[in-house]
């Protein structure tokens, strides 16, 4: 039986926006008049580390996606994206930004990283779709490539059950007004490259 | 966080756990709030300063967390609701003033909340605070959500008050940062008359008014029990004749797990200690086998052990004991199914694991900022005392140090000094140079280093002072000449205190300036006695917080010949492309990778 209505998990680095954009999906679904859980990475692994980020819409039970039940995986960096390819559940869609972040442990020559197919065929196989785009990219033709998570966010837009108009909305609430105009556009962008 | 709520109308917000329970502290009318930043319990205290100024409403950061109970305890002698956060380990800290409080007892309600981190998350241990209230003989809340966390902390206030003892909330990780729809109510005024009433009886803990109050503390349990009966908290469903009972966020857990199973066990969700004598005497004659499911401690499996060889000696009770639950770590709804999948022999639901996740993703550890003054400091430390010496280290952003070979230690706040002098009068000999964040040393370095003085440890100790609490979230502390509100205060200078405390070299370097520091650690090792070096330069990300900005630096290819001695500094900002090493896009501009370059190749951006 289910238990949540859509299981979504955000992952990224630690200063990506994950926290952000999953406050604006949690808050344009409970306007919307769902309940919702969520749950967060607070703490040491935000400086630089791997982060992740869950949201429930339409659940009351615990705030942790379990692994394997994912309705979709958003990530903000394609490594992170399969570090927690797991949570996706086999109809689920995942939606990677495909620019990456090299890890400490990457720039200081202890490991590499591994080339976008390498990192992308796993999930392809293990769930429904992938799609990615150049979210970083797309955040800097807007005006600000620091608004890469919200091209992000209206791509996830096309498959929640959330009206537009709401997480529009809400991320207004969220932002300082002097940064919407950008935001819009990266949503915008975000959302038409998915379409 | 709080912002669009208003007082007098009850609204629904999407609120942070420490949001929900900041919210309940208001809520109940508390008139003083204290405590120490500590993941995952800090913003409870920052939800509720943003109503300080509003309200009549006393919030502080304390230096500590035992300052945070002491305080909390003379506003409730007063007459006023107070309430001490911090998370789990810093009730360590609290400990002395917390069980002796029991003694005494309060007036006015006192609540002590302590988050617990299952997974170690952001902590040096996960310790169950459950322990602590069985310890001291209170009660204590274990909320399942941010609802209940905030429901539970206005009830809290309210037991404290009937029962004259201090009431122990306890959330863990994934109640004070998760977030949920949560009802809010209105904002309570704090205070009404507070006078402090003498009675030494009561408040002079002598042994001649101590043992009766230990006595009268005994005598309490019972009405203990009673008050708690009754809880909304605490609920059964019979149905089946096999059980569950769980406990806090583990009850959730198995409520989704029984859901999706489409099972007709029957559950009891328990959310105080002590659990409820007949709910659980009734369930356990119900049942015929029952698995108990907590986080951490067996504290209710152990309860519930108890209870069933007086009402039903034949119960077959799966937990902790069995092997069927896990006594370390977090648990999630997929975990708990396949415990309660495994009792009915139902299948299990595997979690995949990826191969290529394993064999290709580079680790991301976290890790300093680019611009990190620490790893400057740690860079020059290196330096002068070379890596035969021995680094004691303590808590807080800069024990992600440890690639760069300067964190030996870490144990709790303050260990660092207190560490390096036992190892120095333990024997060794080599150079010991242990490294202490201005907000640890003002939590609980002050003694250690008063210690080390009057014992004479011949070490060196530097303090790394980026004049914030930085990996809590940039909290401010006595140094920083600003309150929790924000207001303006009286700072703190730390080279005076270190002088005063009995340090006879105490030297003031900018860690952006290589030279000057490596310089200052070498003459700090030469010195025959206790040295302190304080490294100060303001937190990077309170700098570019503040509109700081310096140019960013890039490396001229012709000059760099490759040797990496850049790219070892460790900054993520530095990345390395085939032969040569690259500044990247996260440069703040701090300059230490332009200082520490034998080949002069790295220049300022103009």
């Amino acid at each position: 039986m289910k238990t949540s209505e859509c299981d979504i998990v955000v992952v990224g680095v630690g200063g990506q926006g994950v926290i952000l954009i999953s406050n604006i999906i949690g808050k344009a679904a409970m306007k919307a008049g769902y309940p919702v859980r969520g749950a967060e990475t607070h703490g040491m692994a935000q400086r630089g580390g791997s982060v992740i980020s869950h949201i429930r819409l339409g659940c009351e039970f615990g705030p942790l996606v379990p692994a394997g039940g994912a309705d979709i995986l958003l990530a903000l960096e394609p490594a992170e994206s399969l570090r927690y390819a797991h949570y996706l559940s086999e109809d689920g869609i995942a939606l990677v930004n495909t620019n990456p972040v090299l890890p400490i442990t990457v720039t200081t020559g202890q490991s590499s990283y591994p080339p976008l197919e390498e990192i992308l065929a796993p999930l392809q196989r293990i769930c429904s779709s992938v799609k990615t785009l150049n979210a970083t990219k797309l955040a800097a033709k807007a005006g600000n490539p620091q608004a890469m998570n919200v091209v992000m966010l209206g791509a996830l837009s096309k498959y929640i059950p959330l009206l537009e108009d709401m997480l529009i909305e809400s991320l207004s609430e969220s932002i300082p007004a002097k940064f919407l105009e950008v935001n819009r556009r990266a949503f915008a962008l975000g959302k038409g490259e998915v379409e | 966080m709080l912002d669009t709520l208003q007082e007098g109308i009850i609204v629904k917000e999407y609120l942070l756990g420490n949001a929900a329970i900041a919210r309940g502290i208001l809520e109940a009318g508390a008139g003083v709030v204290t405590g120490y930043p500590g993941t995952p319990a800090s913003e409870i205290v920052e939800a509720a300063a943003y109503f300080a100024k509003k309200d009549d409403l006393h919030v502080e950061w304390s230096v500590n967390e035992k300052v945070a109970v002491e305080v909390a305890i003379g506003a409730s002698w007063t007459g006023t609701r107070a309430v001490a956060v911090m998370k789990h380990v810093g009730l360590n800290v609290a400990a002395d003033p917390f069980m002796t409080l029991a003694y005494t007892g309060v007036r006015a309600g006192l609540v002590v909340i302590a988050s617990d981190d299952p997974f170690c998350h952001s902590s040096q241990n996960e310790q169950d605070s459950r322990r602590y209230a069985q310890f001291a003989c209170i009660p204590c809340l274990d909320p399942a959500d941010p609802q209940e966390a905030k429901d539970m902390c206005i009830f809290a206030f309210e037991l404290s008050e009937k029962l004259e003892l201090p009431v122990l909330l306890r959330p863990t990780t994934r109640v004070s940062h998760a977030r949920a729809d949560v009802e809010a109510g209105q904002i309570e005024e704090g205070r009404s008359n507070p006078e402090f009433l003498k009675n030494p009886a009561r408040w002079v803990m002598l042994p001649v008014h101590a043992r009766p109050r230990h006595t009268e503390l005994l005598k309490k349990q019972d009405r203990v029990r009673a008050a708690l009966s009754d809880v909304p908290w605490n609920r059964l469903v019979l149905r089946g004749e096999l059980g569950i009972i769980a406990s806090g966020i583990s009850g959730l857990y198995a409520e989704e797990a029984i859901k999706q199973l489409d099972t007709d066990i029957s559950i009891l969700r328990i959310g105080t200690v002590p659990p409820p004598d007949e709910l659980c005497s009734e369930f356990l004659r119900h049942v015929t086998k029952v698995m108990v499911i907590e986080e951490l401690e067996p504290v209710l499996e152990e309860y519930v052990e108890r209870l069933a060889r007086a009402q039903n000696p034949d119960l077959e009770i799966l937990g902790k004991r069995s092997g069927h639950i896990p006594r370390e770590g977090e648990f999630d709804s997929l975990t708990v199914r396949n415990s309660i999948a495994e009792m009915f022999n139902l299948p299990v639901e595997e979690v995949l694991s990826l191969k290529e996740a394993k064999e290709i993703l580079p680790p991301r550890p976290p890790a300093l900022c680019p611009g990190c003054s620490h790893r400057a400091t740690y860079y020059a430390m290196r330096k002068a005392f070379g890596k035969d010496a021995i680094f004691p280290s303590d808590i807080g952003c800069y024990t992600l140090a440890v690639p760069m070979g300067t964190i030996d230690t870490c144990l709790c706040m303050g260990a660092s000094i207190t560490v390096a002098s036992g190892i120095r009068f333990g024997g060794e000999e080599r150079d010991i140079c242990c490294s202490i964040g201005d907000s640890t040393f003002l939590h609980a370095g002050l003694t250690g280093l008063l210690n080390a003085a009057y014992n004479k440890a011949r070490i060196t100790v530097a303090i790394l002072d980026n004049s914030t609490t930085a990996m809590t979230g940039h909290q401010p502390h006595p140094g920083t000449g600003f309150t929790v509100s924000g207001e303006k205060t009286k700072a703190v200078s730390i080279g005076a205190l270190a002088k005063a405390l009995g340090a006879d070299f105490v030297e003031t370097v900018d860690p952006y300036d290589i030279d000057a520091t490596i310089e200052s650690f070498k003459r700090a090792r030469e010195f025959q006695g206790l040295s302190v070096v304080i490294a100060k330069r303001a937190c990077v990300t309170n700098a570019r917080r503040a509109g700081i900005k310096r140019r960013p630096f890039m490396v001229n290819n012709e000059n760099c010949n490759g040797c990496r001695e850049c790219v070892e500094f460790g900054c993520p900002a530095i990345e390395f492309d085939e032969d040569n090493a690259r500044i990247n896009a996260l440069c703040s501009g701090c300059g230490v990778c332009a200082q520490i370059c034998p080949s002069n190749a790295i220049k300022v951006v103009e």
